[in-house]
């Protein structure tokens, strides 16, 4: 096992080496930050200080040089928009990201299991088509409209939630959080809500799958003959079966979770690392844009290899090794 | 269920009511763009210029529609010889931190922006050239090699802030003060009527009031929170919802909604920003001009004014305001719009005449027409995608098939200013906006229509590579005349020479914001398109 982390990371490593090389050129190509940073009214010579000042006078392998020997020793570079170390304002912000993906995954366990396996136990019901079918909505629906309509609905006509913005925040161990208090919660409702509907649907189609394929195994059957109380069988025989896919793809989905929040902070004004992203791609904030997409890198390689450990733990059937060809 | 549902939304007004009754004097402004710093010579950027001039006094301001300077750390000013101006300062004056404002705050302030390292965008675009001198604690001079009319203009850009701020960097660099100082509030000490509170990245800046505030301004809030709200639905979302009080930059397609809700207020007012097209007028053979079979040709029709006038007269500038705009814009003929200083009064917005347009394109030697294609941004100025569709259409139905390309504005940028042959600009034809920072004439005339001169600092932004030596000469002249009303004929011979006679640019329209506030309040709209809270007013 040992031999199977360390060869893992070992490619971990290659990922995000490309990773680099392909986000820094992506960048470099695409735009002048310079055209973005500077007043109109700025003359040629207030330019050229500015284009040298980022060392974007370079040719691009020195550029590129300079910043793999700095990511080496940890720094990945100073911002262009606020001069502050780009993995810092990066981590500054992560906490607010990881507090809406952390409530978005509980709201997709906490409705979606139970939801999956009533649909699961009973397939006919009016109920659980309705369940089925609301889910199809949930995958469809673009998160920036169903957004959008949440704060219409529930901020604008009902007045209940706040429509933007975090709330106020506590310390908890050195980190802001903000859902300690009513109020903090109440901000944050909307948004986990809306970044939790995709994964709500897929949960509850997981569950649903996973009910109906255990239900008829033979020990579901033996427990039934042998006078095992329905509600034991669905919560311990059954839910203790379905959980292994549902917590396989769900561990992965975190990653994307995480990643992929971009919309909704945007759309919830949520001061988030996806906000930031936004903020630095409109800015071509090179530095803070190649950090966020190797922390990236960086977080779904661990989260697999986390969850392929934890598989082999779980699972003594499963054996840590590279698939040979 | 029903019962319930009431109950609710009645609880939820009171609460309101409530609330608001509670928070009278503290406002909560939405705003689109977040700045960059703190620090006041970090950025010459519009969110931080507007955020920071609450917090740091300037020695004079800009009136909301740009018409007239207020005295503000400089009580007066004159030129006392051709090359000096004298500004005598505001007495009593303190910083927030309790210390006296004196000549010596406004030295080191000069200093530390003049020899700024690192930043964006410096403020040396206004600091260059000039050297401070102080005369007495309340007087000082500031000399130039040459005459320098836009003295007092210029000094409405430069912020002022205390001189016995200690940072924790090496001393060479900005006086050891970083901009992390500021941005933790430490070293954020203005004579502003707002007192620096917190800045969350990405979420909100609080202000509160200086109460040993000394000036002209007005201090109409206990307590401002800006909240940063990128998303345009999210923003007048967060209106409706009472989150906050106001908002800026109102997307065009919602005005008409927000006009009939009775409980918001709009305020509308022209900016000091002017929509145009750039046009090729440096190669023989332009990259996006082409016969109508999409063949190059071995001349660029661009190149004569009488076919960019020509041109121009294709536009039916009315149509965009009504149709594109929806009203909110004015057509425009030159640079800046009506109200401002060294405007010419004879140059009018061009009237839609395609069949001159036509015959102009026949005697000019081009009455088989060409092909175009139209670059612009499409997240820049407001409705700028369209404006340009429009603009390929109308071309397109006189007898010029315009292609329209937009792009994000970060892509955009780079290739209007660079992305051609060797690093020349690489559109042909291209839509463009222009913020009159001085408030006159003079900045847009050097930047877009003199020719183009790196060791003068002319023509930085001439993409078109525009160049009329009677446009040069009369710029030089209007650069060195101190005498207002001189001067000011200057700018308005330079402007008809460089659009009335040779067309360098095409000046399509006055860019017109929208803020909108809950009702009660009003905003004071700004011709520099700035959101500050000072002009957030009750009614």
């Amino acid at each position: 096992m040992t031999v199977f982390i360390i060869r893992r990371l070992m490619q971990a490593a290659v990922v995000v080496f490309f990773m680099s090389l392909l986000v820094f050129s992506g960048v470099y190509l695409i735009g002048d930050p310079v055209e973005m940073l500077v007043a109109d009214d700025a003359d040629e010579y207030d330019r050229e200080m500015v284009i040298k000042n980022l060392g974007l006078d370079q040719p691009f392998y020195i550029q590129y040089w300079r910043f793999l020997s700095a990511a080496l020793q940890g720094n990945l570079g100073e911002s262009f928009v606020f001069e502050e170390p780009a993995l810092l304002l990066i981590l500054d912000r992560m906490p607010a990201t990881f507090e809406l993906a952390v409530c978005a995954l509980l709201i997709a366990v906490v409705l979606g299991i139970p939801l999956g396996m009533w649909a699961g136990l009973r397939p006919d019901s009016m109920a659980s088509k309705t369940i089925m079918s609301s889910s199809i909505l949930g995958f469809s629906l673009p998160t920036f409209w169903v957004g959008i309509m949440m704060i219409m609905l529930f901020a604008v006509h009902l007045g209940w939630l706040p429509s933007t913005g975090r709330g106020p925040t506590q310390d908890l161990f050195g980190v802001e959080v903000s859902f300690l208090t009513w109020k903090g919660i109440s901000y944050v409702i909307l948004p986990a809500v809306n970044l939790s509907l995709f994964k709500l649907s897929m949960v509850i189609r997981l569950s649903r799958a996973g009910t109906r394929e255990v239900i008829h195994q033979d020990y579901i059957k033996f427990a039934r003959a042998k006078g095992v109380s329905r509600s034991r069988i669905v919560l311990v025989h059954v839910l203790k079966n379905i959980m292994i896919p549902v917590v396989t793809v769900l561990g992965l989905e975190f990653g994307g979770l995480v990643a992929f929040s971009v919309v909704t902070e945007t759309v919830f004004a949520w001061p988030g690392m996806g906000l930031l992203l936004i903020d630095s791609i409109g800015f071509l904030d090179r530095p803070v844009i190649v950090a966020y997409l190797m922390i990236i890198v960086l977080l779904f390689v661990f989260i697999n290899l986390a969850v392929d450990v934890m598989y082999s733990v779980l699972d003594p059937r499963v054996r840590l090794q590279d698939v040979k060809g | 269920m029903n019962k319930l549902l009431k109950a609710s939304v009645l609880g939820a007004v009171a609460a309101t009511f409530v609330g608001g009754a509670a928070l009278a004097d503290d406002a909560t402004l939405g705003i689109r763009s977040e700045p960059s710093s703190v620090d006041p010579y970090f950025h010459n950027l519009g969110p931080n210029n507007a955020m920071l001039g609450q917090i740091f006094g300037r020695l004079i301001d800009w009136s909301p529609d740009m018409g007239t300077l207020i005295p503000r750390l400089a009580t007066s000013w004159k030129p006392i010889n051709d090359t000096t101006w004298e500004f005598k300062l505001r007495k009593g004056v303190k910083f927030h931190d309790g210390s006296d404002f004196t000549a010596d705050d406004f030295v080191f302030s000069f200093k530390r922006a003049d020899g700024y390292v690192g930043g964006n965008s410096s403020f040396r675009t206004y600091t260059k050239g000039k050297t401070v001198k102080k005369i007495d604690d309340y007087t000082i001079h500031i000399s130039t090699k040459t005459p320098y009319p836009l003295m007092p203009n210029d000094m409405t850009s430069v912020m002022v802030m205390s001189s016995e701020v200690k940072g924790t960097g090496q001393p060479d660099k900005n006086f050891g003060i970083r901009a992390k100082d500021f941005n933790n509030g430490k070293a954020a000490i203005g004579t502003g009527p707002y007192k620096f509170v917190e800045w969350k990245k990405g979420d909100r800046m609080v202000l509160v009031k200086y109460d040993g505030y000394k000036g002209p301004l007005a201090q109409p809030w206990d307590k401002m929170t800006f909240k940063f709200i990128k998303s345009e639905p999210a923003r007048v979302s967060a209106l409706l919802a009472g989150d906050v009080d106001m908002i800026d930059n109102v997307p065009v397609t919602d005005i008409e909604t927000l006009k009939k809700n009775p409980n918001v207020s709009l305020s509308q007012g022209v900016s000091n920003r002017v929509i145009y097209v750039h046009m090729d007028q440096f190669r023989d053979n332009s990259p996006f001009v082409t016969d109508k079979a999409g063949n190059p040709l071995s001349k660029n029709p661009l190149r004569d004014p009488n076919v960019r006038k020509a041109l121009s007269m294709m536009i039916n500038r009315d149509a965009i305001v009504e149709k594109v705009m929806e009203g909110v814009a004015l057509k425009a003929g030159q640079l800046l719009p009506e109200g401002f200083f060294g405007r010419s009064s004879k140059l009018q917005p061009e009237a839609y005449n395609p069949t001159k347009a036509k015959q102009m394109l026949k005697d000019a030697g081009w009455g088989d027409g060409f092909a175009l294609t139209i670059h612009g941004p499409n997240d820049r100025y407001i409705n700028d995608d369209k404006i340009c569709e429009a603009i390929g259409q109308m071309l397109s139905a006189n007898g010029i098939p315009t292609k329209v390309s937009t792009m994000p504005k970060n892509v955009f940028f780079k290739r209007a200013s660079k992305g051609g042959k060797d690093g020349q600009p690489e559109f042909s034809f291209f839509l463009v906006g222009w913020g009159s920072g001085t408030g006159e004439p003079s900045s847009p005339l050097k930047s877009l229509l003199v020719t183009r001169d790196k060791s003068k600092g002319f023509g930085a932004s001439n993409r078109g590579r525009h160049s009329n030596p009677k446009v040069d000469a009369l710029v030089v002249e209007a650069l060195s005349t101190v005498d207002d009303a001189k001067r000011g004929q200057l700018l308005a011979q330079a402007t008809e020479a460089g659009i009335g006679e040779s067309q360098g640019i095409i000046p399509l329209h006055y860019q017109v914001n929208t803020w909108a506030t809950r009702k009660g309040l009003k905003y004071n709209a700004r011709a520099d398109e700035r959101t500050v809270g000072l002009d957030l007013l009750k009614e």
